[in-house]
């Protein structure tokens, strides 16, 4: 067309006086929230959608989602309790590893699912138009609805290895909120940068199981580096070691100084900083990319 | 205040953009609104909903190997940079035309022309590399590709997919059973996995799904050919109602009498420029003699 720039013009006019938007921009960030809001439901329904269809064609079906980290759990009891001992372990063992294995396992299902969000939803993303953000946090709220089975297997299993039930308890609801938002952070970072560089889905990985060794789940992270300030400092900020001693420091009552799972108020506030924090900025991250998904 | 598109036929003696230059005519766009004489059922309002403006597409992809015929020697493992270079393929050049209120566009052309690229584009699913595409809403396109959710039923994929349309979970189930006869499901199949359909029933469930809410524009992309004879009957039906709600529906098909029994307007897309844009009559016609 050798008549570019007139016609550019007159038809943004033409757009502008019509109300007509320019395709492939991205929304104020206020609708955009607006559009989320209203997709509520959509959210909702496809996470328990998904969540009711994940694991339907194995014969145990939804028992796997508590056999899978109670295994876990044995496996990791069996290595590091019983084959290599380590003099670091903590006296009450079997409730301080379950209550590691199966909160991390939280935090490393929403990593791995909310990378995947929205490649795996494809289908969804060229079909139909919503604001992307639903996927993401469609898969934190997924790992949620399997959080509830988890956090019951859990409570038992911590009850009969010999921890009185107490009032405290109900301090895990605070400490797994504030993780859901840390998560839901983690999802729209690893859902957005999956987009740009589909190879970060193989490192995720190995990221998340070097967040497991250093995570403080078969050693309390304050006993055994108690010597290096820094490095015992540094493991102690790391979110999914402050998610998982805010979880042990209400299940745990027996020795909770020996054991390291002491949470004082700067646990709390690490919880609420890295959670806020990391949901606000994840989000405006996410966001800011709208335009992009599906396209590739 | 011109906006020359690739080629209209009747150039409804609007001389001062006589500067359109390219395949062959006019388009009194912005004008047609005063001289009317443009779509042949008078349905199309003043409204425009989709403006597609110089539109290029520019795909970027990796060609892998080597083309066919080449003396390069063969380099054991080695990626010679001829085994992975970017190559350009220019599928849109130079698009432009308003679409109004009311009208069904049918757009035809030969494999490869850029049909479904145009529509992906004015889904706003692929990015331009220049021009721009102006639209009111996101409009929805309906591929034979796109899925929803294969792993998940039919009857979860009609709850998911209305309420990812924005209704809400009352609207949903009140539309539930309208859906599911407009798709013409058996009801056995409703709860067996999308994956487990054929493509004509999963067409025809995506198409039910998403034109059970009024769109603005509606994008169709050969979703209908795969349908029975029944259910073409009934979504031509809807399409036609979606033009009287003021909404642009979007026909891409190899299937003329399809496009001659619902639209209004025909596209005629050939190596990535609009070759023709016009009444369906006249468009069609001439394609067919081109073709023959």
């Amino acid at each position: 067309m050798t008549t570019t720039t007139p016609s550019g013009a007159s038809a943004a006019a033409l757009a502008a006086e019509h109300g007509l938007a320019e395709l492939g921009g991205r929304p104020s960030l206020l609708s955009y929230i607006r559009q989320l809001w209203e997709r509520r439901y959509f959210a909702v329904e496809l996470a328990r959608s998904r969540f009711r269809a994940q694991n339907e064609a194995d014969r145990l079906g939804a028992a796997w989602i508590v056999l899978l980290p109670t295994i876990n759990a044995a496996v990791y009891g069996l290595v590091f309790g019983v084959i290599v001992k380590s003099a670091s372990k903590p006296p009450h063992f079997i409730p301080f590893l379950v209550t590691g294995v199966f909160t991390f396992a939280f935090f490393s299902g929403c990593f791995s699912d909310g990378a995947k969000s929205i490649v795996s939803n494809r289908g969804l993303v060229r079909t139909l138009h919503f604001p992307r953000a639903v996927l993401p946090i469609a898969s934190v709220l997924q790992q949620l609805f399997a959080l509830g089975p988890v956090v019951l297997v859990m409570c038992v299993i911590v009850l009969i290895s010999g921890e009185p039930i107490s009032v405290r308890w109900f301090l895990i609801v605070p400490a797994y909120f504030l993780m859901s938002l840390f998560c839901a952070g983690v999802a729209f970072f690893a859902a957005r940068l999956t987009i740009h560089v589909r190879d970060i889905a193989q490192l995720i990985p190995f990221i998340t199981r070097l967040l497991f060794y250093v995570s403080g789940i078969f050693f309390a992270v304050s006993t055994k580096f108690s010597g290096h300030g820094l490095l015992t400092a540094l493991l102690k900020i790391n979110p999914a070691n402050v998610y998982i001693t805010l979880v042990r420091d209400a299940l745990l009552s027996r020795d909770r100084h020996l054991q390291g799972v002491h949470a004082d108020a700067f646990t709390w506030q690490l919880g609420i900083i890295w959670g806020v924090v990391m949901v606000v900025a994840g989000f405006l991250f996410f966001w800011r990319a709208e335009g992009l998904y599906g396209r590739d | 205040m011109t906006e020359p598109s690739g080629a209209v036929q009747i150039a409804a003696a609007n001389n001062e953009k006589e500067a359109a230059d390219q395949v062959s005519d006019q388009v009194p766009d912005e004008a047609s609104e005063q001289n009317d004489t443009w779509t042949p059922g008078g349905t199309a309002g003043v409204r425009p909903t989709v403006i597609v403006d110089n539109l290029h597409i520019t795909y970027r992809v990796f060609a892998t190997g080597r083309p066919a015929g080449s003396t390069e020697q063969k380099r054991w493992l080695k990626r010679s940079p001829s085994m992975r270079r970017a190559r350009e393929v220019h599928a849109l050049r130079g698009v432009s035309f308003t679409a109004y209120e009311g009208e069904a566009i049918g757009v035809v052309g030969s494999n490869g022309s850029g049909k479904s690229t145009l529509l992906k584009a004015i889904a706003g699913l692929v990015p331009s590399s220049e021009g721009a595409v102006y639209s009111e809403t996101n409009p929805t396109l309906l591929g034979v590709n796109a899925a929803i959710i294969n792993e998940l039923s039919g009857e979860r994929n009609i709850m998911l997919g209305g309420l990812a349309l924005g209704m809400s979970l009352d609207e949903v189930k009140a539309k539930y059973r309208e859906i599911v006869e407009f798709a013409g499901i058996k009801e056995e199949f409703l709860d067996l996995p999308m994956r487990t359909y054929s493509s004509g029933m999963a067409a025809r469930l995506r198409f039910a799904i998403a034109a059970s809410v009024s769109h603005r524009v509606l994008l169709v992309d050969e979703a209908l050919a795969v349908g029975d004879k029944g259910f073409q009957k009934r979504s031509e039906e809807r399409i036609r109602e979606l033009r009287t709600t003021a909404g642009t529906v979007f026909l891409v098909s190899h299937a003329l009498p399809a496009i001659t029994k619902t639209c209004n307007r025909v596209l005629w897309i050939e190596q990535g420029r609009l070759k023709m844009d016009g009444p369906t009559k006249d468009v069609v016609d001439a394609y067919s003699n081109s073709a023959s």
